[in-house]
């Protein structure tokens, strides 16, 4: 057996590749780091699992990289296979791709403009990470408690009918990944319904920067109501269909039922948090096992499965796009009137009408937009239940206009660690499937 | 679980070191030396998910408030668990100078592989007994840590083939 010199790369690091090696070099490692510590298996037994690795024929299993430009790998995630035929013997996601410093980026842009930043990051559900962000501000701020309750009413709109936009685009790219290509006209035409609702709010179908430290950005526009109103008309019939479609038909059955199984304690170990986590049977939601903004004022279910597998997080989010709906509805009978941001003016500029009449109104608002606003001294966590999961925002700061860091816990980065383990002796072909059903983006794997 | 010291009011000791409450967050302040012990015992208190593990570079920010007994060091290790079970979280936070290792949380807390490789490859801390600690977002060859206050943005000329600089 020849042995393979891992490649040392030299220039200034010497950690080694990232790639993954052949099993000649790291066979009994690799498998111990994949399953041993989650599985609690001893060194022994990973060892007897890594059999293979003995093999004195290397050309019996292939390595080969799925990825980064691959359809189905949902942007630019590569993944490397280690493939016995059909039959996925080992998988490592590599990630970077898209890295572009957005943390780095948030230390040089104020508080005001931070938001501009975080909504690029998960850009499926970009009002969710501007919230998380404006809420770890105010925290900071110690004005958390003195948000308008319009404004906390408007958020948890704003969020809701984003975790149904980005519900209804996983719909989309799911059927798409194994094959149902109708299904991906039908959820980008759902969707684009709920985006024309944010540009009409916002002014923008994406990356809004619309919730702010302090509120939001604009009041509702007049006719919001009718507009929601018509949405929820809308897309209860076409999720009806999508259960024709795909729910009730077998082969969609067969591609996704005991494809990408992950335990209980496989998710907790891996921190998999979201759909993937409620998989499993464990019934974890922040919106209501911790509560924020007034979720623990409105009524839904916390969807749960029971296997695990591709099957059960398809579901749970079809049926999270009606519970999201559900508390749209509530939300749309208990909207009070009132401020849609915080009169404090530390952080809210004056309004339009006064800078055309005061000197001062207007140095304030010009200062509020250059310098922005100091945020004390002090470090915060907060997170929030995105579409994907937990998505938190760490920030510290050091009592000037800027974060000193900012950091976002972004659900997809962990919950793509869960691939090797629901990759592991399942088929290539279901490999689709089950990068399909962890739902990454990668603009926050990389940030 | 009722020895849990962290469901105290105010505990000032957890496990042996210095806490506070911040934001009405729970704030554990470990040293380099017990950073695994203390994640470790609180792991056995019912803190059985690693949320979220990161790290502060405080090289132009050494002033910063810290309960008495912690000594200010260059970098910090910040480490977020969560209890499932009662609904809580606690945070540690792990002071490390330039050039020292931390002891990686890999062995009961799998889920800080990938966020440990991302401390390494931002910050430059390496973790004793991490399986993999390689670079994760940056590429293999880069030079130098991105997120440490020393490396300037912008500092790294844009490369493009045959483009003027």
């Amino acid at each position: 057996m020849t042995t393979i010199e891992p490649r040392i790369v030299s220039a200034g690091t010497s950690e080694g590749a990232q790639e993954l090696q052949p099993r000649s070099i790291v066979g009994h490692k690799e498998l111990m780091r994949e399953s041993g510590a989650v599985l609690r298996m001893s060194e022994a037994d990973a060892a007897a699992l890594a059999d293979i690795a003995s093999d004195p024929d290397e050309d019996q299993t292939m390595i080969i990289n799925m990825g980064p430009q691959h359809p189905s790998t949902h942007g630019v995630l590569r993944l490397m296979l280690e493939l016995q035929g059909e039959t996925v013997l080992r998988c490592k996601p590599i990630i970077g791709y898209l890295h572009t410093g957005m943390e780095k980026t948030g230390e040089s842009l104020t508080f005001m403009q931070g938001g501009t930043n975080v909504t690029r990051m998960d850009y499926l559900s970009p009002l969710n990470n501007e919230l998380v962000f404006s809420m770890a501000t105010e925290k900071l701020l110690g004005i958390d408690g003195d948000i308008p309750e319009r404004a906390v009413w408007m958020r948890m709109l704003l969020s809701e009918l984003n975790r149904m936009s980005s519900h209804l685009l996983f719909m989309a790219t799911n059927g798409m990944d194994l094959g149902a290509v109708s299904m991906m006209l039908y959820g980008w035409r759902e969707r684009e319904q709920v985006l024309r609702f944010f540009q009409k709010v916002t002014g923008l179908r994406m990356n809004h920067n619309f919730i702010r430290p302090g509120g939001l950005a604009a009041d509702l526009p007049a006719g919001w109501r009718d507009d929601v109103l018509h949405l929820l008309e809308e897309i209860p019939p076409r999720l009806e269909e999508y259960e024709v479609l795909m729910t009730g038909q077998p082969i969609w059955r067969e591609r996704l039922q005991g494809v990408g199984v992950i335990t209980q304690d496989e998710a907790v170990a891996l921190a998999a948090t979201g759909p993937i986590l409620r998989s499993t049977g464990i019934a974890w939601d922040l919106r209501k096992d911790m509560p924020y903004l007034r979720y623990d004022d409105v009524e839904f279910d916390v969807v749960v499965g029971v296997h695990g597998d591709a099957y059960d997080r398809y579901a749970i989010r079809l049926q999270e796009i009606r519970e999201s709906m559900h508390i749209v509805r509530q939300i749309l009978d208990r909207m009070p009137a009132g401020n849609y941001r915080i009169q404090n003016k530390k952080v809210t500029p004056p309004p339009r009408g006064r800078i055309d009449e005061s000197m001062e109104a207007l140095i304030h608002h010009f200062k509020i937009f250059t310098e922005g606003f100091k945020v004390p001294e002090g470090e915060v966590y907060v997170a929030i239940e995105s579409p994907r999961g937990e998505i938190g925002c760490y920030i510290a700061s050091d009592g000037s206009s800027t974060p000193y860091r900012m950091h976002v816990r972004a659900p997809s980065f962990v919950n793509v660690q869960c691939l090797p383990h629901m990759m592991r002796g399942g088929l290539v072909a279901d490999a689709v499937a089950v990068i399909s059903s962890i739902d990454p983006v990668l603009g926050e794997v990389d940030r | 679980m009722s020895e849990d010291v962290t469901t105290q009011s105010n505990p000032v000791l957890v496990h042996g070191c210095p806490s506070e409450t911040r934001f009405g967050q729970l704030v554990v302040h470990a040293a380099r030396t017990n950073h695994l012990d203390v994640c470790r015992a609180l792991y056995e208190d019912g803190y059985q998910m690693c949320v979220d593990l990161t790290a502060v570079d405080h090289l132009v920010h050494a002033q910063r408030s810290l309960p008495a007994g912690v000594t200010a060091e260059r970098f910090e290790v910040v480490v977020n668990l969560l209890s499932l079970q009662h609904k809580r979280r606690v945070r540690v936070r792990t002071q490390v100078a330039e050039g020292e290792t931390v002891a990686s949380l890999f062995d009961f807390y799998p889920a800080t592989e990938a966020m440990e490789r991302e401390v390494y490859d931002m910050f430059g801390i390496r973790f004793d007994g991490h399986p993999d600690l390689t670079r994760i977002l940056m590429p293999e060859d880069w030079e130098g840590h991105p997120l440490r206050k020393d490396y300037a943005q912008g500092r790294i000329p844009v490369q493009f083939k045959g483009a003027a600089s």
